[in-house]
C-alpha cells in the first residue's frame, strides 16, 4: 500500500503540494470567481424581480386610470343626463306660462263679449218698456179717448210686464 | 507463461513518484519533489479554473456553460443555505473550493489515458489519506475557529446536548468530545478508502481479464468476458461515487460548521 509504505518520504511534498494548490483554488478560484459568477446570478434574479414588480406597477398604473376613466364617463353622462331633463323640464314651463297667458287672454275677451251681451240686452229691454208705454198711452187715447200721461203709461206697462 | 505475466500489481497506481527530477526539492530541510500527485493537483485545479472561466462572461441570459458554473455556485449555495443559514454564505467559497478541488480530482483520476503502456496514467491524488487528511483537518481547523471565536467556552455546550439528565452529565460530555474529535478522521478516511477501493477494484477485474486472456481463449472467455462487463458497470457506479463522494465531504463540512456557527 504506497500510501502507507511512501508516507515517511512523500508527506511532505504531499502536504506542501496540496497547500499551494489548493491555496490557489480557494484564493483565485473561490475567493475570486464564485463571488463574481454569484453576483451575476444576484443581479440576474434582481433585475428579473424588478422586472416583474415593474410590470405589476403598469398593470396597476392601467387599472387605476382604467377606473379613473370609467367614474369620468360616468359623471358625464349622469351631466348630460341632467342638462336634457333640465332643458325638458325649461321648455314645459315656458310652454306652460304662455298656455295660461292665452288662456287668460282667451277668457277676459269671452267675458267682455259677455258683459257687451248684457248690457245690450238690458238696452234693449227699456226700450221695448218704452215703447209698450207708448203704444199703450195711443191705444187708451184711441180706444177710451182718455189721454193718459207717460207715466202712469209706463207704472202700468211696468206693472203687466213684471206679471208676466 | 502465466507466472510471468500475472504482474498486475493493484497496488502500483497510488505509487509516488517524483517528476522532472525533482525529487531532490527541498524546503526547510523538508522533501518538496514535485511528484505525479502534485501534477494531478495542478491538473485539476487548472482544469476547474479553465471551468470556472468559462462561467466568467457575466452574460444576463447565459449560454450553457455559464449555466453550468453557475447551477454548481448555486448547488452550493443552497447546501450552506439549507444546512446553516444566513450565516453559510461567507463559507460558500471554502466549500465549494473543497467540493469543485475533490469533485474534478476524483473524476481526472477516473479517466483511462491512452499512455498508460508508458507509464503515463491518471493519479487519483483523493486517494491518498495525506491529502484528505490535510483537507479534513484544514475543515475542522475552520469549525474549531469559528466555534470559538463565535461562542467562546460556551462552545463546550455543544457536547452536551439539550435535556440530558444532569447525572449523565459527565459521561456524556466525554462521548460526544470523542464522536467530535473522530469527525476530522471519519471525514478524511471516508474520501480516502473510498477512492481507493474502486480504483483498486477496477484494477483487479482488469487483471483478471489480462490473466484469464493470456491463459487461454476459453479461460479468457469465461473469465475475462464477464469480468470487463462487470468493469463497465463499475466504472459507471466509480463517476457515481466520485460525485457522491465529493458531495458528502462538501455536506459534512457544511453540517459540521453549522455545530460551530449555531451550536444546537
Amino acid at each position: 500500500m504506497p500510501q502507507i509504505a511512501q508516507l515517511a518520504e512523500t508527506y511532505s511534498s504531499q502536504i506542501f503540494w496540496l497547500l499551494v494548490i489548493f491555496g490557489f483554488v480557494f484564493f483565485v478560484i473561490g475567493r475570486g470567481m464564485v463571488p463574481k459568477v454569484m453576483d451575476t446570478v444576484g443581479l440576474r434574479d434582481k433585475q428579473i424581480a424588478d422586472d416583474l414588480a415593474a410590470a405589476q406597477a403598469a398593470r396597476d398604473a392601467a387599472d387605476e386610470q382604467e377606473e379613473a376613466w370609467r367614474k369620468r364617463e360616468n359623471e358625464n353622462r349622469a351631466a348630460a343626463h341632467a342638462l336634457v331633463s333640465e332643458a325638458k323640464a325649461k321648455a314645459a314651463a315656458s310652454s306652460e306660462k304662455k298656455l295660461a297667458k292665452v288662456q287668460a287672454a282667451i277668457d277676459t275677451q269671452a267675458a267682455e263679449a259677455e258683459a257687451r251681451i248684457n248690457s245690450a240686452r238690458t238696452k234693449a229691454e227699456g226700450e221695448i218698456q218704452s215703447v209698450a208705454a207708448e203704444a199703450a198711452q195711443d191705444i187708451v187715447s184711441r180706444l177710451a179717448g182718455i189721454e193718459v200721461d207717460k207715466a202712469a203709461a209706463s207704472v202700468a206697462v211696468k206693472k203687466a210686464m213684471a206679471n208676466g | 507463461m502465466a507466472g510471468e505475466t500475472a504482474k498486475v500489481d493493484p497496488m502500483h497506481q497510488f505509487t509516488i513518484e517524483p517528476m522532472f527530477g525533482s525529487e531532490g526539492w527541498e524546503l526547510a530541510g523538508f522533501n518538496i519533489a514535485f511528484t505525479n500527485s502534485a501534477m494531478w493537483m495542478l491538473i485539476a485545479a487548472v482544469a476547474l479554473w479553465a471551468f470556472m472561466l468559462g462561467g466568467m462572461k457575466r452574460e444576463l441570459v447565459p449560454g450553457r456553460w455559464q449555466m453550468m458554473v453557475e447551477t454548481f455556485t448555486g448547488f452550493i449555495d443552497d447546501l450552506l443555505e439549507a444546512n446553516i443559514g444566513k450565516a453559510g454564505k461567507k463559507y460558500v467559497p471554502y466549500i465549494f473550493s473543497l467540493f469543485m478541488f475533490i469533485l474534478f480530482a476524483n473524476l481526472l483520476g477516473l479517466v483511462p489515458l491512452p499512455l498508460a503502456m508508458v507509464g503515463l496514467h491518471a493519479f487519483t491524488f483523493t486517494s491518498h489519506f495525506t491529502i484528505t487528511g490535510v483537507l479534513a483537518i484544514m475543515t475542522f481547523a475552520i469549525v474549531l475557529i469559528v466555534g470559538f471565536w463565535k461562542h467562546g467556552f460556551h462552545f463546550f455546550s455543544l457536547f452536551v446536548p439539550h435535556g440530558t439528565p444532569v447525572p449523565m452529565i459527565p459521561i456524556i460530555f466525554v462521548i460526544e468530545l470523542i464522536s467530535f474529535l473522530f469527525r476530522p478522521f471519519s471525514l478524511g478516511l471516508r474520501l480516502f478508502v473510498a477512492m481507493m477501493a474502486g480504483h483498486v477494484l477496477l484494477e483487479v477485474l482488469a487483471s483478471f481479464v489480462i490473466d484469464s486472456a493470456n491463459a487461454g481463449i476459453g479461460w479468457g472467455l469465461a473469465i475475462g468476458g464477464p469480468s470487463f462487463i462487470l468493469m463497465l458497470a463499475i466504472c459507471a457506479l466509480e463517476i457515481l461515487v466520485a460525485g457522491i463522494q465529493a458531495y458528502v465531504f462538501a455536506l459534512l463540512a457544511s453540517l459540521y460548521i453549522n455545530d460551530a456557527e449555531n451550536l444546537h
